[in-house]
């Protein structure tokens, strides 16, 4: 009897969630399987899915009209560019306030936690007007310049630094090491996974980054995948060719979901990191 | 901790880069803002293009203005819409997914995958997804027996829940995670206990579950809220705001305000509220991540 319930109910769970998995799939494998379709077969009512043979034009196509292997390159550098900046100002801020007792501390604490209380996306305006002044529009630099400082980061690496065993850092101490032979070989290397997590939350936050830098880019020499695929599904020659926009989507796509595919793990923590910026 | 007696710079050099790019691009940025929201100013009308003082009249002005109301309608729409509905999925589904069993691991990536996509090429995704006729959300819900229109992006009474859906379809799995974390966290004695005492699934779910992700909850939510608000990538890609601003929202219309219409003292006027909501929301999101930090240690 109690053996039939838990049948019925795990059949009941299993139900549910394939339900859902299916709803929750169903419009990016629809995308690939679009994108696969011959250009010359409109999609239709009862025709939906693949077409007389699969096919790679659209990509081709998608790759004519708008230069993707460029706004691939371009966001690959300024994500690199932000996240190489940042462990830099990162790690030497959140050394600081973790090692040290100084004047103001809390009150700098404070003032630089304001970026994670003002999200710079609601700036973008005046912020906008900083990067004319300083003569950087339309360049990789101005997309990236205003995440080089992280609060978010700041805090994250100070709770860290602040939970390594006191030992630790007074063995360090007593063999003479400096400052900085402290933060590279101690801190540093206590400190790799929540490294890791800031990196991947940082990475995917600017990949996926769009009005910013929109506003912030004119050309196609600096525009990342996000603006650039918009741009393309607002040119005139696109209009509804399901299969073209569908190859343009699944190229900005791929390369994340295979990467998320690898890192699984470490991308759930780094996530799960974020949700406190 | 070793401390010099002699006054120690060296902490300070270390922050400075810190402050000196939150200093640039967050706290001179707000002031300008404010600072702008006092000055007529329209880049696109020469003789208001010089910017003149006129104290809060942007303010009223917004405040007066039908389409301000309209947006901050919309917003709101958008915001009680998405993150109720968001956060009690999220929760079932992490309830549900919470047990390790044959494929789980598989239905956690199906709902989280949205997750890590940018939102303009979910956009791009569902834009395909809502095509009238032969799109399979079209069809899907005309075989479950809905008749009525089938042009969401672009219909006056769809196009916000068009973006909604989108919205809802992105962020489930993320707040999902954060669920299975706090889920996690519970020890499995108090389950047991539960069992001892003779409750049902209902009642521990009632009685212990949801009582003790409260702050799992709390936190959710709070990000949830930060989130909605600025919420504009998807709307860009499918309505742009329309039909007739039926689907603009605050970011949208800062947008619009300062990069279309050109007028840069109602744009810094919006900003300005913009970071009066946000700040509202970072700071409790703030406050409880402390206290969430505290009393797990």
């Amino acid at each position: 009897m109690i053996k039939l319930h838990k049948l019925r109910s795990r059949g009941l769970l299993y139900f549910i969630l394939i339900t859902v998995t299916i709803i929750w799939t169903a419009p990016l494998i629809w995308s690939f399987i679009a994108s696969t379709r011959p250009l010359n077969e409109a999609l239709g009512r009862g025709d939906v899915f693949f077409g007389t043979t699969l096919s790679l034009d659209s990509f081709k196509k998608a790759l004519y009209l708008a230069p993707f292997g460029r706004y691939f390159i371009n966001t690959f550098i300024l994500v690199l560019m932000v996240f190489a900046v940042q462990l830099v100002t990162v790690l030497l801020a959140a050394f600081a306030f973790a090692r040290y007792k100084f004047k103001g501390q809390n009150l700098l604490f404070i003032f630089i936690l304001l970026q994670m209380m003002i999200p710079t996306a609601a700036l973008l305006v005046p912020n906008f007007s900083t990067i004319r002044a300083l003569n950087i529009y339309d360049t990789i630099l101005a997309i990236g310049i205003p995440y080089f400082g992280s609060a978010f980061g700041v805090f994250l690496l100070r709770q860290m630094f602040l939970s390594i065993p006191e030992a630790l850092i007074s063995a360090g101490i007593i063999d003479g090491c400096s400052w900085w032979h402290l933060l590279i070989h101690i801190y540093i290397p206590q400190s790799v996974s929540t490294i890791t997590a800031f990196g991947i939350s940082s990475v995917s936050w600017h990949w996926n980054e769009f009005l910013w830098p929109l506003i912030i880019t004119k050309t196609d020499k600096a525009r990342p995948l996000t603006a650039g695929l918009v741009r393309f599904t607002q040119m005139g020659e696109i209009g509804a060719q399901w299969a073209l926009l569908s190859a343009a989507t699944v190229m900005v796509v791929l390369p994340l979901l295979a990467a998320f595919l690898i890192f699984q793990k470490k991308f759930i923590q780094g996530f799960l990191h974020s949700g406190i910026k | 901790m070793i401390r010099k007696k002699q006054f120690n710079y060296l902490p300070y050099i270390l922050i400075s880069p810190t402050l000196f790019f939150v200093t640039m691009f967050t706290v001179w940025p707000t002031f300008l803002s404010i600072y702008q929201s006092l000055f007529k100013q329209r880049l696109n009308i020469a003789k208001y293009k010089i910017p003149s003082f006129i104290g809060f009249e942007n303010y009223f002005e917004l405040l007066k203005d039908s389409d301000f109301i309209n947006v901050l309608q919309n917003t709101m729409i958008y915001v009680l819409g998405t993150v109720p509905l968001t956060i009690a999925a999220a929760f079932i589904l992490a309830v549900l997914l919470n047990n390790k069993f044959k494929g789980s691991g598989l239905f956690r990536l199906a709902i989280f995958h949205p997750s890590i996509l940018p939102m303009v090429s979910a956009a791009t995704i569902w834009m395909f997804f809502f095509t009238p006729d032969y799109g399979l959300f079209n069809s899907t819900i005309s075989f479950l027996g809905y008749t009525g229109p089938q042009n969401w992006t672009v219909n006056p009474n769809l196009a916000l829940i068009s973006v909604m859906i989108v919205s809802f379809w992105k962020n489930a799995g993320y707040f999902m995670i954060f669920y299975l974390a706090g889920i996690q966290n519970i020890p499995g004695t108090v389950y047991e206990a539960a069992k001892i005492d003779g409750a049902g699934p209902v009642k521990t779910m009632i009685a212990i579950t949801i009582p003790l992700l409260r702050r799992s909850t709390l936190f959710i939510t709070t990000i949830a809220f930060i989130g909605a608000f600025q919420a504009v990538d998807h709307i860009f890609v499918l309505t742009s705001g329309g039909p007739s601003d039926r689907s603009t929202v605050l970011l949208f219309y800062l947008w619009q305000q300062r990069f279309e219409n050109l007028n840069v003292g109602k744009a810094a006027a919006i900003t300005v509220i913009l970071i009066i909501i946000l700040l509202f929301f970072t700071i409790s999101n703030f406050l409880l991540s402390e206290k969430k930090e505290g009393t797990d240690d």
